[in-house]
């Protein structure tokens, strides 16, 4: 029993959901889960994140396609038998139960017994650093406390798959930085296949092995962190994870590995093509990120006027209002005394590298 | 800062507002019980002999004993009917969408829309020899003579039961209504079945209005007068008309107030066993 469970594979394929309301939640989504990955579903709030984890928990039965974990097919089982751990939002700990009680529930549930029960709900609150609180009442604990029990308690039937919904949503900013850390740790040592839902992007980022970004139902695209950030797919994944100016234009020549843009902004800059070829003389728009912009001296690049500089501490961004009237983002790296732009000065910018700089079929 | 003398004015004002109902209750609910409860300390019916003679009286005769037993066994009995009941309605409402939860909180609400005799008759009409269910079980060929269902316990516990379900049903509904359903989830997440979640979460975090149901309940039933007479007919006997009985025919004002006062005392002593349970379920986890 000591020994860390060997994660088990998740997968998840062409799984549709419509609520008998009529609204499709979920939309042919395939995920093809390693064994001991840590997975983060990105999205915004309402694109389907908590409908796709109830199903594959079990409380919502699929309208169509199946779960697999490991080698079985798990449609068929309620979920008190697919061994999936579930860390909910609000931690629902069981309020009427102590803390080792509530840690212990699940293995009461398989018939262990007492002491053993006990034995194994110490190990867990040990490991989870709550050592001391056995006894209490949920009420009694903090909120980060009150997460450490919810992620001991869905750690100790020992599941396959270990799911989280927005767990950190309701901790402030330091405490999520610590139980981030702290899941990360028990996810390393336990080796155990887990699945974080998130809206937030640096939490899928820093936490996850691969990030599956999630709109509207629709599974946009499905990578690594580096993947997803400096490669993103479509223009949503562009845009919503991380920040992006979005820059409209014309495309003036292309082929598959790049492609010539005259920017509304006025200058021609090379991007990347993404999503299909691009045809000449069609309207495209450009996303170069903040911190892939930089402030040229020659007559390269395009002009524009600084407006307001924020400094957020390591680095400085400057708003710049371009020659077509739309506004540009960059972001500088504060390196000892960074020159400081003054309100109303004209300045011209181009991207740090053509790769940077990516180009999406515009939509209406 | 500043809540502090706020809420104080709101404290002293709260106070002289209630002082015309406090006055209401002095007058019409007080004092009422401290005369009942001097006249029941009086040996005879004339009122001139101080004594005990009326609470000895009941307490060593067989009879008066027999009577308040079967009222508190018959409150027992329509609490129990009404829990049983009353649990899966208050437990499916929870777990129903907004337009069955409309019909089912009407139908609990039915009853109370309609006077108490008015169902009590309607009750009659359907326990009687030539009632709904003889007339119906006689036409289904399951018995050849009609079952004597008015006036026995059974009759008096069911049609109580139906009398009395809404105050079961709503505290229920109400104490279901605060668990969070993700609790549920989270039991049958972690491998228990639906009996364990049930035994387990869900019961114990229903309990406050499990004991709020029962106390109003068992109040409501034991002290239902017109019910427990006309569909208990003569043949039975419970508290509240046996206390009639030597008020109104036998004049006998003494010992009808010592009935009362023992009869106050009891559902007393049941109601605080309610509320002590109920503070023992929530201050403690329930092993
Ligand atoms: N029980 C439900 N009945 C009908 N529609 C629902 C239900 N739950 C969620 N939805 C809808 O499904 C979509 C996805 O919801 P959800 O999975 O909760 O999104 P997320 O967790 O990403 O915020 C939303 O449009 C939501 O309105
Ligand atoms: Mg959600």
């Amino acid at each position: 029993m000591a020994d860390a469970p060997s994660g088990r594979s998740l997968v998840v394929d062409a799984v549709t959901h419509r609520y008998p309301s009529g609204s499709l939640a979920v939309e042919d989504i395939n995920l093809d889960i390693k064994g001991g990955e840590i997975i983060a579903l990105l999205g915004p709030s309402g694109c389907g994140k908590t409908t796709l984890l109830r199903i594959i928990a079990g409380f919502i039965a699929q309208t169509q396609g199946r779960i697999i974990i490991g080698d079985d097919i798990v449609d068929m089982l309620p979920p008190n038998r697919r061994s999936v751990g579930i860390v909910f939002q609000n931690y629902a700990l069981f309020p009427h139960l102590s803390i080792s009680e509530n840690v212990a529930y699940g293995l009461a549930a398989r018939g262990i017994d007492k002491a053993t029960r006990q034995r194994e709900a110490q190990r867990l609150l040990d490991l989870v650093q709550l050592p001391a609180m056995a006894e209490r009442l949920p009420r009694q604990l903090s909120g980060g406390q009150q997460q450490r029990v919810a992620l001991a308690r869905a750690l100790a039937i020992k599941p396959s798959i270990l799911l989280l919904d927005e767990p950190f949503a309701a901790l402030d900013k330091n405490l999520r930085l610590d139980m981030q850390i702290e899941v990360k740790r028990l996810q390393r040592v336990s080796g155990i296949t887990t699945l974080i839902v998130t809206h937030d992007q640096e939490e899928a980022l820093s936490m996850a092995d691969r990030v599956a970004v999630l709109s509207h139902g629709n599974l946009e695209q499905f990578g690594t962190p580096s993947d997803v950030y400096d490669r993103p797919q479509t223009l949503f994944v562009n845009t919503f994870v991380g920040s992006t100016n979005r820059m409209p234009g014309v495309v003036v020549s292309a082929d598959r590995t790049a492609a010539k843009i005259r920017l509304d902004a006025g200058t021609e800059i090379i991007a990347r093509p993404v999503g299909g070829a691009l045809s000449e003389g069609g309207r495209v728009t450009v996303c170069i990120r903040p911190e892939h912009l930089q402030f040229v001296g020659d007559e390269t690049g395009f002009a524009g006027v600084v407006g307001m500089s924020l400094p957020l501490g390591a680095t400085v961004v400057h708003e710049v209002t371009t020659a077509d009237g739309s506004g540009v983002k960059v972001s500088q790296a504060r390196i000892g005394e960074t020159r400081a732009l003054e309100n109303g000065a004209a300045v011209r910018l181009a991207p740090l590298a053509p790769s940077l700089a990516n180009a999406f079929p515009a939509t209406l | 800062m500043g809540a502090a003398p706020a809420s104080r004015d709101v404290t002293s004002y709260g106070m002289g507002l209630a002082a015309p109902l406090a006055l209401f209750f002095l007058l019409f609910f007080v004092a009422p019980l401290l005369q009942l409860f001097w006249l029941s300390l009086h040996n005879d019916t004339a009122g001139l002999h101080w004594g005990l003679g009326q609470y000895l009286h009941f307490l060593t005769d067989p009879f008066s004993l027999g009577v308040l037993g079967s009222t508190l066994l018959l409150g027992a009995e329509v609490t129990a009917v009404c829990l049983v009941l009353g649990f899966p309605i208050a437990w499916l409402y929870q777990r129903v969408g907004p337009k069955l939860q409309t019909i089912i909180i009407l139908i609990v609400l039915l009853p109370l829309l309609t006077s108490v005799v008015v169902r009590t008759f309607a009750w009659i009409v359907i326990l009687g020899r030539q009632g709904i269910i003889n007339a119906a079980l006689q036409s289904l060929g399951i018995i050849d003579t009609p079952l004597k269902l008015l006036y026995t316990q059974f009759g008096v516990v069911i049609a109580l039961a139906q009398v009395q379900m809404p105050l079961m049903t709503l505290p229920l509904i109400t104490a279901l209504g605060r668990i969070d359903s993700n609790l549920d989830d989270a039991s049958c997440s972690l491998g228990a079945g639906s009996w364990r979640t049930f035994f387990r979460i869900v019961l114990p975090l229903s309990l406050p209005g499990v004991i709020a149901g029962c106390t109003l309940t068992y109040a409501a039933a034991i002290t239902a007068f017109i019910t427990q007479s006309l569909v208990g007919g003569g043949q039975m006997l419970f508290m509240p008309m046996y206390l009639y009985q030597q008020a109104s025919t036998l004049q006998n004002w003494p010992f009808a107030a010592a009935i009362s006062i023992i009869f106050l005392l009891a559902v007393l002593a049941v109601v605080s066993v309610f509320t002590t349970l109920g503070r023992l379920s929530r201050g403690h986890g329930g092993a």
